[in-house]
Parts: structure tokens; C-alpha cells; sequence
């Protein structure tokens, strides 16, 4: 009898959601995806423990495919709403899965404000420089210069650099791979995920159906070589002179330092508070 | 006989009433931003939720608060806001979020003076029509409007249960007066109050929907963490809250959305209606307004005069029935409002036009409140 593949990844998917995903080919959304389940798998969670949250956009159609707790919510407002989750429950594994449009524009303030709460939330923030779902505008992280269908003659507006921007506003963990790394992709989602507190990784991710089009930028598999050549390790982008750097960019873990998490704070504060009630 | 229990009226504000129902109806989280008239409830909620082991966050805004509300609601908790103007219309896009993947919560809206900002710290009952019509796409409302401190108490407690019931997001409804307002209340005996919770699911999760076809619209809600890891999507979505666009997927959505409340109207609506058994001239009011009107109901009354009030402590779904019984066959119909004619409307839609029946709107949108004489006044235009 011939046997029937059997994946470690058919584990945590829902058999009774529809396959196939809405993601085009050549779409990094699925290498995240795969990444963040291996990841699981490795820390060995039970799937009841995890929670994963999103946001709209084509990322955001992530957590229908996964057999956890999962939520697809408003455009920009899964960080709030796992914040609601994981006040409530603190004990579940609580992530959510985003994009550069979702956690940076429309939910920029959400964003920092959970990093400075410093709340034991991983975000997992898939950054294809370009607002995918609905057909190509720009966003806050689309290139200078580069192509969107609201910025057709170029980009002409600054764009953030979303780690920064989230070590900035007092994230503990912050990392950053691309879809290139799957490895990097697995091993960082375990660190944010064992990480108490606040902690995001940023894939820098293809959109090659979209941005890759608009942007001449080749099919999945040239934008896959051109991730590989211009991230460069942690270590590797530090020694580089100056000039040099301006054609890099840095993957690795960027930030990683240990900070009194929030739900562990309240719980301290509704220990004392009730040690008081029984003394008096 | 028994001896009655010496009971002791506090002095409470209507705000505070509103804190204390939450926490008797069970409220165990609270995420919320501070704004005018509703700040009291936050602040209460602040100090009294982590006393009991329950959960309050200040959020970044508004737009986070009803957020981690729905998010609090899906891991289990009893989840509450409290809010004004300015702060409802952030919310509305959560509010509706919070209907479509039948997330029990409770938005207070304490009114004040809008549009905008408004009038900060002044009454207004303007956002009646919101409430019902704010978020985009089709969804029934409930809302309650209490008009006094102890009556926010009893409301605050009857919104949490109906929101855990219908599995739906329930507005609250105060206003900048009756928030603030302080009056001495007797709170009822908690054990004989009741307290409603979600259904609990007893099948086995591989069997479970989170939007199963039941002929009563009201089913068992599993929580995040519990072993049934369902899916919720503001997308319409089928039985198991997948996304779907298969019409009659959609439709059965749409029905379930709108039937579990227009179904239950019986258990949903509530009015008080004071003298209107031979009443000629009956008064409609709500809420701030409705305690004027009573005033105007004893006075003329003790004059000899035929003159009612109905009163809707449920402003969503509208008392339909209950108007046309009681208003139908009155002379005239006076309705004090804070606002520009959102309950007149309504009364409107439900009654239609009859000669022989004048309405006559009293409104009023400056921040101050109607008084008395005025509605008197507004009965010399019905013959
Ligand atoms: C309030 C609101 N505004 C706008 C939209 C439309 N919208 C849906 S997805 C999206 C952008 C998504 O971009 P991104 O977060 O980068 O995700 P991607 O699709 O690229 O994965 C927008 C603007 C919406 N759904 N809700
Ligand atoms: S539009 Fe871009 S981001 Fe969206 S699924 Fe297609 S390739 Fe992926």
C-alpha cells in the first residue's frame, strides 16, 4: 500500500476549512506561515494554548487556516484585541499575525502602544512594502521611489523602519528576517513566543503578484534572491563601513532584553490588593 | 409576619450606579478610554476590578477599548465599556464587529452634547439614532435607557444579562445629567437579582459551531482557551464561522443576526407607562426627559386632567407593539427630546399619520434640560 503523506504541519491546520488559501502563488504568506507552525510545534504548545489574532489584508487571512483560537478582526485592530485576550486569559500563547499597512499605519498607534505596555503579545509582521489585499497602494514602508497604484509616478513619502519603530516605542524582542530565512522565520517566532513581554518579528516578505508587477521586481523566485543578497546577519551588516550599509539591511535579533511584562504586573497588583482585603 | 430588614439607602451618583451594576451583573473586564460625562464609570472600574480579580486596561483610545473588549469577550469575560460622543463613534466599527461574531459586551454611552465635542458636560440624548443605525451594513441594536440612579443599577445588570443571552454587543444608554445626578437608592438584595451567563457548550468540540441553526437563535458560546478553538471573521461566515459568500450561507447569517432579536422582542422590550389607562394626552419620553414628564403627569393629574406617560426603558428594538397599544387612540402625543426628533421619528414610522392625533415634538439640543412647564406648554397645541 502506497502511504499517505502525513506532514507535521497537517496537525495544526483545519481539515474542515476549504483549502485552497486566497494567497496568489508565489505569495511569502505561506513560508511565514509554515514557519510560525513549526515554531509551535517545536515549543511543543497545545494548540488550545495559542491564540492568533489579525488585522485585514492578505496576511491577515492567516489564522482561518490554523487549529487554534483564532480571530481575523478589523482592519489595523489586532493588536487591541489581543491585548483584550490576554488580559483576560494570560496564559494562553497569544500572537497575532499582521502587516505592514495593518500594524503601521492604520494601527500605528495600537503598535506602540503595546510594545511601550510592554504586554506578552508576539507579533509576527509580515512587511511586503505594499497594501496587497486591496490591490497595491502604498504604504508606510513602500521604498522611496518605488511604484504603488496611489503613488504612480514613485513614492514621494518617507517610510518607517518598523523595528525601529517598535524598539523605539519599548518593545523587548524585536527581530527581523524575510521570507527567504525560513529557518530565521521559525527561530524567531520561538524566541518572540518564549519571550515575556512585548516582541515582533518583521518578515520582509514578496508580494510578487502586486508589488513585484507594479515594481518590475521579477517573479517570486528573483524578489526570493533578491531578499537573500540585500539582508544581511546582524553581525555580518555591523562590520560593513558606512556607505556600504546604505545597501543593507540587517537581519537578526535586534533587541532581546528582559522588563516586567504587564499581565504579570496586574496580576501582581490583584495579588496585593486582595493579600490587603483578607488582612483587613 | 416577618420582621423586615431595616434596609439603608446610599447616596450614589449615576455613574457610580452603572459601576456597581457591572460588577453585580458579573462584569470581569473593563478596557476603556476617559471622557466626559462617563469618566467616573473607568475610574470605579479601575479601583474596584483588580480588588476582585477582575481585569481593567486604559486603552490607547477608543478604537482600542471596544477592541480589547471584543477580545476580552471571546476569551470568556464578561467585557464593558464605558464611553460619550465622541468615543461612541470611535467605536462604532468594534460595535459592529462585536455584532457580527456575536460577542457578548456592553458599551456604555453616557450622552453629552453633540455634534463633535459638543457640549462636554451637558446633557443630550442625540445619540439615540446611533445606537441603532451607527455601524455600516444591516445589524439590530439593543439599547437600554434608564432615568434614574437606581434604575442605571437595574439597566446596567439587565444589559450585561441580555448581552451574554442574545450574544451581542448592548448599548447602555446615560446621559451627562443622570450620570452625575446624585439620588439616595436602596440596591436590591443581589440574591434575588438575576444573573445571566453564555451558555456553555456541552458537545464535544468536534461537533461544535459557533453558529449553529437553532430555532431559538440563542446558542451555547465556547471561549478562546477551552478546547473548542473556533473561528470568528467579520467576514459573513458559515456555521462554523469560516468565511463564506455563498448566498444562502449569508442569508442564514443575516437572519440569525436579525431573528435572534426581533424574535425575542417580548423579553427585549420594557416600558413603564404611568396613568395611561384613560389618558387623552399621552407623553413619550425617555431616560433625563422622562423624569420631567412625570412631574407634569402628577400635576395635572391632581388638576383633573387626562394626561399619561410611556416611558421605553428598551430604546432598541424599538417598543413597536407597545406604542401602537397604548398611543394609538390618545388625542395627542407630546415627545420631550434631547435632540432634533430621533424618538419623534421613530413614534412616527410605528404610528403613521391619523387626524384625529397631534404629536407634538418638544426639543431641545442647547445642553440645558426640558422643564416641565415646557411640555404643559406643548399640550395647548393639541384640540
Ligand atoms: C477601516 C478599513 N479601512 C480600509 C480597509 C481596506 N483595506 C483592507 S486590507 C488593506 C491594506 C492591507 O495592507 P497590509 O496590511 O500591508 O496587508 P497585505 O494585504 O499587504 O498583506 C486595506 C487598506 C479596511 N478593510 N478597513
Ligand atoms: S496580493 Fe500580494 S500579498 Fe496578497 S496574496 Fe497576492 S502575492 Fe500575496
Amino acid at each position: 500500500m502506497k502511504k499517505i503523506p502525513q506532514k507535521q504541519i497537517h496537525k495544526y491546520l483545519r481539515h474542515n476549512k476549504s483549502f485552497p488559501h486566497v494567497w496568489c502563488p508565489g505569495c511569502s504568506n505561506g513560508i511565514v506561515l509554515g514557519g510560525v507552525i513549526r515554531a509551535i510545534d517545536e515549543m511543543g504548545y497545545e494548540k488550545d494554548s495559542v491564540a492568533m489574532i489579525s488585522g485585514i489584508g492578505c496576511s491577515s487571512r492567516m489564522p482561518v487556516y490554523v487549529d487554534f483560537n483564532t480571530a481575523h478582526t478589523l482592519h489595523g485592530r489586532a493588536i487591541p484585541h489581543a491585548t483584550g485576550v490576554k488580559m483576560f486569559k494570560p496564559e494562553l500563547n497569544v500572537c497575532v499575525i499582521t502587516g505592514d499597512g495593518d500594524a503601521t499605519a492604520i494601527g500605528g498607534n495600537h503598535l506602540i502602544h503595546a510594545a511601550r505596555r510592554n504586554i506578552d503579545i508576539t507579533v509576527i509582521l509580515i512587511n511586503n512594502n505594499i497594501y496587497g489585499m486591496t490591490g497595491g497602494q502604498y504604504s508606510p514602508t513602500t521604498p522611496a521611489g518605488a511604484k504603488a497604484t496611489t503613488m504612480p509616478y514613485g513614492n514621494i513619502d518617507n517610510t518607517f523602519d518598523i523595528c525601529d519603530l517598535a524598539i523605539g516605542a519599548g518593545a523587548t524582542f524585536v527581530a527581523r528576517t524575510t521570507a527567504y530565512h525560513a529557518m530565521e522565520i521559525q527561530n524567531y517566532v520561538r524566541m518572540g513566543f518564549e519571550h515575556k513581554g512585548f516582541s515582533l518579528i518583521e518578515v520582509i516578505a514578496a508580494c510578487p503578484v502586486i508589488f513585484g508587477r507594479l515594481n518590475k521586481r521579477g517573479d517570486a523566485s528573483s524578489m526570493m534572491r533578491t531578499m537573500k543578497e540585500e539582508s544581511k546577519p546582524l553581525a555580518v551588516f555591523e562590520a560593513l563601513p558606512d556607505e556600504e550599509k546604505e545597501k543593507f539591511y540587517p537581519r537578526g535579533v535586534l533587541v532581546n532584553i528582559d522588563k516586567p511584562e504587564y499581565t504579570e504586573k496586574y496580576a501582581n497588583l490583584v495579588a496585593s490588593l486582595q493579600k490587603k482585603e483578607e488582612a483587613e | 409576619m416577618a420582621k423586615k430588614k431595616k434596609v439603608k439607602a446610599v447616596l450614589m451618583q449615576g455613574n457610580e450606579a452603572i459601576s456597581y451594576g457591572a460588577l453585580a451583573a458579573g462584569v470581569n473586564f473593563f478596557g476603556g478610554y476617559p471622557i466626559t460625562p462617563s469618566t467616573e464609570v473607568a475610574e470605579i472600574m479601575a479601583r474596584e476590578l483588580p480588588k476582585r480579580g477582575g481585569k481593567f486596561i486604559q486603552m490607547e483610545d477608543e478604537i482600542a477599548s471596544i477592541a480589547s473588549v471584543v477580545g476580552a469577550s471571546l476569551a470568556g469575560a464578561k467585557a464593558m465599556t464605558a464611553t460619550s460622543g465622541p468615543g461612541f463613534s470611535l467605536m462604532q466599527e468594534g460595535i459592529g464587529f462585536a455584532k457580527m461574531i456575536e460577542a457578548p459586551c456592553v458599551v456604555v454611552n453616557v450622552m453629552r452634547g453633540g455634534p463633535s465635542t459638543g457640549l462636554p458636560t451637558d446633557p443630550s440624548q442625540s445619540d439615540i439614532m446611533q445606537a441603532r443605525w451607527g455601524s455600516h451594513g444591516d445589524a439590530p441594536a439593543i439599547a437600554l435607557y434608564p432615568d434614574s440612579v437606581l434604575e442605571s443599577y437595574e439597566l446596567t445588570i439587565r444589559a450585561v444579562n441580555l448581552a451574554e443571552k442574545y450574544r451581542t454587543c448592548v448599548t447602555l444608554f446615560s446621559d451627562a445629567c443622570l450620570g452625575h445626578m446624585r439620588e439616595p437608592v436602596v440596591l436590591p438584595d443581589l440574591s434575588q437579582v438575576k444573573i445571566i451567563h453564555r451558555i456553555q457548550p456541552t458537545l464535544p468540540p468536534e461537533w461544535y459551531k459557533h453558529y449553529p441553526e437553532n430555532p431559538k437563535y440563542i446558542s451555547p458560546l465556547a471561549s478562546f482557551g477551552e478546547g473548542y478553538r473556533f473561528h470568528v471573521t467579520g467576514l459573513a461566515h458559515d456555521a462554523h464561522g469560516f468565511p463564506t459568500t455563498r448566498p444562502d450561507e449569508v442569508a442564514r447569517m443575516m437572519d440569525n443576526l436579525r431573528n435572534k432579536i426581533v424574535h425575542h422582542t417580548d423579553d427585549l422590550v420594557q416600558v413603564e407607562a404611568i396613568a395611561m389607562e384613560d389618558a387623552r394626552i399621552a407623553i413619550f419620553a425617555a431616560g433625563i426627559t422622562a423624569r420631567a414628564a412625570k412631574k407634569v403627569v402628577v400635576a395635572l393629574r391632581a388638576k383633573g386632567k387626562k394626561v399619561g406617560l410611556l416611558r421605553p426603558l428598551t430604546i432598541w428594538p424599538f417598543p413597536d407593539e407597545l406604542v401602537k397599544q397604548y398611543l394609538s387612540d390618545v388625542k395627542g402625543i407630546i415627545v420631550p427630546e434631547l435632540n432634533q426628533g430621533q424618538l419623534s421619528l421613530e413614534l412616527k414610522r410605528v404610528l403613521g399619520h391619523r387626524k384625529t392625533r397631534k404629536i407634538v415634538e418638544v426639543q431641545k439640543n442647547t445642553g440645558e434640560l426640558i422643564t416641565p412647564q415646557e411640555i404643559i406648554n406643548a399640550m395647548k397645541e393639541v384640540h
